[in-house]
């Protein structure tokens, strides 16, 4: 019976279409805007992504990572002096103007390094061109592959072609020569500024100065111990604030999601998602009950028990709903296959969207199955004998 | 042995009302009766004088007020719903008026849906579906949906569904009165052949006076009571 109740819900071609069409434009609303939530959401600790580093010590004020209060450059000292702390290394981070060959303004985010470690810069494996070690000749800089797109305007060939930005080019930052000896891949960042790195006395020079100028002092625990753990002895000890680098993901996410309106305005579409694929399945599947009362009410007179209606009407429901669900995830992800090289918009698919989008299209091919569930509840079988 | 005919139904006394109070509608009132395997027994009257209603109640779809109704021996008025549809299950077959054949499958899947209730296998419902369709006519259209055969063709089907898990009781409502002349009097001889050759008790409902000669007996129904039951000219054919 089952499977004539698949029957019955396949060859009604208009009813199983449009059933199917509801669910999967809920699933596609639901996962491509929760995909690109999770996107804009992951831009916002994207410096805690390109730079890594256990620990990240800053003013206690401090509330995400894009909005450092400057300290005083001695506390890369005091940190250093903590016990279990293995080595400590000084940051800048700002945005400043980076003006190019055209003379347009760019905004960029600038990351000073420590002048002789580099420490926290992007590994090998991130470079596309040139090499970390050039950082250490005058007046040079690491741009990012975001970079390449913004900071080539008015670069020509000799011909007079566009191209883009390279090895050996250079641009302004705040007067001063910024000239390029290297390209890495980074994860963007949320201001919309590319990545430009640098050292750290550098970028002093490059930044417009201030009384304070050091950003964070990133940090690592000796071998062995839990970066936590090292991280209250360091804001217990210091008088700092001190984050493990998971800590302090959580806590710039946490800041985004408490202080803007970012997840209302993407929750709200969700949440929209979920009414019209509530409302269009439900519907749908509903009709499709009522206009086959009189063979479900045949059903009830020829011997079939509500258990097994209700096996039928759930079974049609919940196939409609995870054809449409599978169908809505295939375009989510060809939405995301077709914009991941540009990154605009950004799309990042955690498995928890599937789960989550997969929980609320069962709630939803439920919630019509029992719509269904309780016409044919209340459907005597002696219905088929009248007209 | 004995030649006296089996009772397949026994209803004493039913009565059956709907609403309450001012909106109180007494459908069947003390209404009695027998019928026996073999035996083609017709509910004539015209419309709203109950015999729907007491066809609803004899093939278990319907509970009565009052009174007493045994069907091959089970007492019908006591029974829980879920030994009820149970025994609709095993022991009935339904010839509508409307056909209630499901549009969006085959004829064979549509008979096949008695056995399938029944818990029998798909490929033997499908099997003996098929079998069921050719005694009624339509081998060569198995295939076919309803909505491609015609009215009397249709209703073959809905006898084939009836037939195909081998009821003891069939019940058909009004089976000829979507049909012409000539169709309605072939189903009526297909019926007729079930209750004569298969020792069943088909119940009809209609008022159709075309194929009243068919039946071996007659309850004449007015305002929800039996005025009189009669014997019909088939009998004497039969005898």
């Amino acid at each position: 019976m089952i499977t004539l109740a698949l029957r019955m819900l396949f060859n009604d071609r208009a009813k199983y279409l449009m059933l199917v069409s509801g669910v999967a434009f809920a699933s596609l609303l639901m996962i491509q805007q929760s995909g690109v939530f999770c996107g804009l959401m992951s831009w916002t600790y994207s410096s805690l992504r390109n730079l890594r580093a256990p620990i990240w010590v800053m003013d206690p004020k401090v509330e995400q990572v894009n909005d450092p209060k400057p300290l005083r450059d001695t506390d890369v000292f005091r940190v250093r002096s903590i016990d279990g702390v293995a080595w400590a290394a000084p940051l800048y981070t700002g945005n400043v103007q980076g003006r190019l060959p055209n003379g347009n303004f760019k905004l960029v985010q600038l990351v000073g390094l420590d002048n002789n470690t580099f420490t926290g810069a992007p590994g090998p494996e991130k470079f596309l061109a040139g090499s970390l070690e050039d950082l250490r000749l005058p007046n040079t800089v690491i741009i990012d592959d975001f970079a390449v797109q913004r900071l080539s305007d008015g670069l020509t060939h000799p011909d007079g072609t566009p191209r883009k930005i390279g090895v050996g080019d250079v641009f302004d930052i705040n007067d001063h020569e910024a000239r390029v000896v290297g390209i890495v891949k980074a994860y963007r960042s949320f201001t919309g500024g590319p990545y430009v790195f640098t050292t750290y006395d550098r970028a002093l020079q490059y930044a417009p100065p201030t009384r304070r100028m050091l950003s964070f002092v990133l940090a690592a625990p000796v071998e062995g111990m839990d970066p936590a753990v090292i991280a209250a002895r360091i804001t217990r000890e210091s008088g700092l604030q001190a984050q493990s680098e998971a800590d302090f993901r959580h806590l710039t996410l946490f800041w985004f999601v408490k202080n803007t309106g970012i997840p209302v305005s993407f929750g709200t579409t969700v949440l929209l998602g979920l009414i019209v694929g509530l409302v269009i399945s439900g519907q749908t599947y509903y009709t499709f009950i009522l206009e086959n009362a009189r063979s479900i009410a045949a059903f009830k007179a020829m011997g079939a028990s509500m258990p097994l209606l209700i096996r039928m009407l759930v079974t049609q429901s919940v196939v409609a709903g995870l054809i449409g669900f599978g169908i809505g995830v295939g375009l989510a992800a060809g939405f995301g296959y077709l914009t991941a090289p540009k990154g605009q918009p950004p799309f990042f698919l955690l498995p928890e969207i599937l789960f989550g989008v997969g929980g609320f299209i069962l709630l939803i091919t439920i919630s019509a199955a029992l719509l269904g569930i309780v016409k044919v509840a209340r459907m005597d079988p002696d219905t088929v004998f009248r007209g | 042995m004995s030649d006296a005919p089996i009772p397949a139904i026994q209803a004493s006394h039913v009565s059956k009302s709907f609403g309450q109070g001012q909106a109180l509608v007494e459908a069947l009132k003390e209404v009695s009766l027998e019928a026996f395997l073999g035996e083609m027994f017709f509910l004539v009257g015209p419309s709203g004088c109950g015999k729907t209603t007491l066809l609803s109640i004899l093939c278990s779809t319907l509970k009565p007020t009052s009174g007493n109704v045994k069907v091959f021996g089970t007492d019908l008025t006591t029974a829980s719903n879920r030994r009820l549809t149970r025994f609709r299950r095993e022991h009935i077959g339904f010839v509508f008026q409307q056909f209630n054949l499901i549009p969006t499958l085959t004829i064979t899947e549509n008979v096949s849906v008695p056995l399938l209730l029944a818990g029998k296998r798909a490929a033997l419902a499908n099997r003996l579906a098929k079998e069921a369709l050719d005694r009624v006519g339509l081998g060569e259209k198995v295939a076919l949906r309803p909505g491609k055969l015609s009215g009397g063709q249709q209703q073959r089907v809905a006898i084939a569904r009836a037939l195909v898990h081998s009821p003891d009781l069939i019940v058909c409502d009004e089976p000829t009165s979507a049909l012409d002349s000539e169709t309605g009097h072939q189903i009526m001889e297909i019926l007729d052949e079930v209750a004569r050759d298969s020792k069943r008790c088909v119940i009809v409902v209609t008022h159709d006076p075309r194929i009243l000669g068919f039946a071996d007996r007659l309850a004449e129904m007015e305002d929800g009571r039996i005025l009189k039951i009669t014997t019909g000219t088939a009998h004497g054919a039969g005898s």
